[in-house]
């Protein structure tokens, strides 16, 4: 089987960057295929949950569970613009948390990569304070700021700083020696060394760093928004459920769902983008 | 894959692309002058002296091999010489300055190119003149000494898309681009096949005498010491100390490999180099 496009083939041998084209292609069409069939099963099971809810006597008020009565008042909510004023708050809470984390973790982390007696120093106690979850802090941080914005972006910035040190510290022990001595040689001083050669090689690492980040910030998002604020996503599901209305609950969940896959999809492929490694695959 | 990897067998073809640019163009290039006295070196933890009381003395323009077996401490000179670490006793001098810390006047090269896999081949050769802040030079000097290592084409390209040879002219112009007074080589072609090797010894020789540097190369292959250099200090080891200091005297013609007087001057270093490597103290 050939994969490569007869038009392909007379620049793959100068050109690296056209020879790799036409494998992700048919890896593409398959990847959207298994996706959807993965979406498809999804969207079955909840159909099945809706309809043993329907039909279990004890349930039957829940039945707006189910996916008809969700997606219509998803696109009832689209369209009216009240899930953007749902999202817009937490976003913004959940974008101010990454940057405060992001602006703490991405130094420590540098520091802790390139001093080992720091590393030895921080490790246990930096270990302990992220296993604690970041939920526990929320009385403190209710104490701590005058308003309940503030303490969520807190609680936030404190559950997406570990993942951000952490990933930075690797990078930055991970570099190669041999890369900072050629520095040095050529006469960098260490500001140039900052942004020459450590930035720039754990950019990658940075970026998974954020990711992982995002993923625990949006998770803890939700929660931190039942308490307190009247805007957010998590207040929405707060509302719905008091209001009973189970088919916006339904939907809020959704778009939570949807937003957070978005903005994985987004980061990853600034992850790709800062990438260096060569895979030896391609 | 193919690379323009020109190959410049005969002694008339001698580097073409050396000849563009008259001399008076240039900058008159000054080699520098290095004297080492009295250097001494220990680590902490390896027993003994790795260098004991190496004196010497290298004339500005001079391509000096320093031969030894692995071990003997080679790369621990050249880290002095350089100003990435310091002796433990003694010092080298430079154009009649101590040398104290690291500068692109006298760079080192290392065996791996170690390129910057983020960068293009052109922001890599340039990473001196940014250290230093002469970034108005790289627009003209950077495409100049591209075409020097014949790497003209590949200015744009990724380092990682380069063969390892191509990554090592790299890392020659990379070295040359901010004028450096004295090149320090650490063993460079030492990871490259036998014909990309040749090709970059006879080059380097070539740039080498073309700018008027000074040239010090450390390696443990006999050949390539004749091949490349006016004169081979013999060290042996534990601890390093010059065995001995000798001219080579071949034209540029004789250096290709096949004549007889390369054939002898290599079997008198040979076993020069034998005889530094025997003499030397068990560890
Ligand atoms: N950082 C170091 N710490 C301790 N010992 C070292 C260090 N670097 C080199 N050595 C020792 O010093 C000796 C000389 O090493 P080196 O200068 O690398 O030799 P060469 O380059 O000639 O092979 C070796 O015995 C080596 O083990
Ligand atoms: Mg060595």
């Amino acid at each position: 089987m050939s994969l490569a496009e007869p038009s392909a083939a007379p620049s793959a041998g100068s050109a690296g960057r056209s020879r790799p084209r036409s494998l992700p292609r048919l890896g593409h069409a398959r990847g959207i295929a298994n996706a959807a069939l993965g979406i498809a099963a999804l969207m079955a099971l909840w159909w099945l949950g809706g309809w043993g809810i329907a039909h279990d006597p004890d349930l039957s008020a829940f039945a707006d569970f189910a996916p008809a009565p969700t997606l219509t008042s998803l696109v009832q909510m689209v369209e009216s613009g009240d899930a953007a004023r749902m999202a817009g708050p937490s976003l913004q809470r959940v974008g101010l948390g990454l940057l405060f984390a992001t602006l703490v973790g991405v130094p420590v982390g540098i520091v802790i990569g390139r001093m080992p007696r720091v590393h030895e120093i921080c490790n246990v106690p930096f270990q302990f304070l992220r296993m604690i979850s970041p939920l526990s802090w929320m009385p403190i941080a209710v104490m701590a700021f005058a308003t309940w914005n503030g303490a969520i972006v807190f609680l936030i910035a404190m559950a997406a700083v570990w993942p951000i040190l952490f990933s930075t510290a690797g990078g930055v022990r991970r570099i190669d020696p041999a890369w900072l001595k050629v520095a040095r040689n050529l006469g960098a001083r260490p500001v140039a060394m900052l942004l020459t050669v450590i930035l720039p090689a754990v950019a990658v690492d940075i970026l998974q760093g954020i990711r992982l980040a995002l993923g625990v910030a949006w998770v803890v998002l939700v929660p931190a928004e039942y308490l307190g604020v009247t805007s957010g996503l998590g207040y929405a599901i707060n509302d719905a459920r008091d209001t009973l209305d189970y088919a916006r609950l339904g939907a809020t969940v959704v778009i939570i769902g949807v937003i957070g896959f978005g903005l994985d999809a987004a980061v990853g492929q600034l992850v790709k983008k800062f990438n260096w490694v060569r895979s030896s695959a391609h | 894959m193919t690379a323009p990897l020109t190959f410049r067998g005969s002694a008339a073809a001698s580097a073409p692309h050396l000849a563009q640019g008259s001399p008076a163009a240039r900058p008159a290039p000054v080699g520098a002058h290095v004297a080492i006295k009295g250097l001494s070196h220990s680590y902490r933890r390896h027993d003994g002296k790795v260098l004991d009381g190496i004196d010497l003395e290298i004339r500005a323009g001079e391509i000096v091999a320093l031969l030894g077996r692995s071990g003997c401490g080679k790369s621990t000179l050249l880290h002095m010489l350089s100003g990435l670490s310091h002796p433990s006793a003694g010092e080298v001098v430079i154009n009649g300055k101590t040398v104290r810390e690291p500068s692109p006047r006298w760079v080192m090269m290392f065996q791996a190119p170690s390129l910057f896999p983020w960068m293009t081949v052109a922001q890599n050769a340039a990473l001196g003149l940014r250290f230093t802040r002469r970034t108005k030079e790289i627009a003209t000097r950077i495409p100049e000494i591209l075409d020097l290592v014949d790497l003209g084409a590949f200015a744009d390209r990724n380092a990682q898309d380069l063969s390892g040879g191509q990554q090592q002219r790299v890392a020659l112009a990379r070295s040359l681009a901010p004028r450096p007074e004295l090149l320090l080589l650490d063993e460079p072609f030492s990871a490259l096949d036998a014909f990309t090797r040749r090709n970059l010894q006879k080059d380097v020789r070539d740039i080498a005498r073309d700018l008027g540097l000074t040239l010090i190369l450390v390696t443990h292959d006999v050949a390539e010491a004749v091949r490349m250099s006016d004169r081979v200090i013999v060290l042996e080891a534990n601890p390093g100390r010059v065995s001995c200091d000798t001219p080579i005297t071949l034209d540029e013609a004789e250096r290709d490999g096949g004549s007889d007087a390369f054939q002898g001057e290599h079997a008198r270093l040979m076993k020069l180099y034998a005889r530094a490597a025997d003499d030397a103290p068990r560890s």
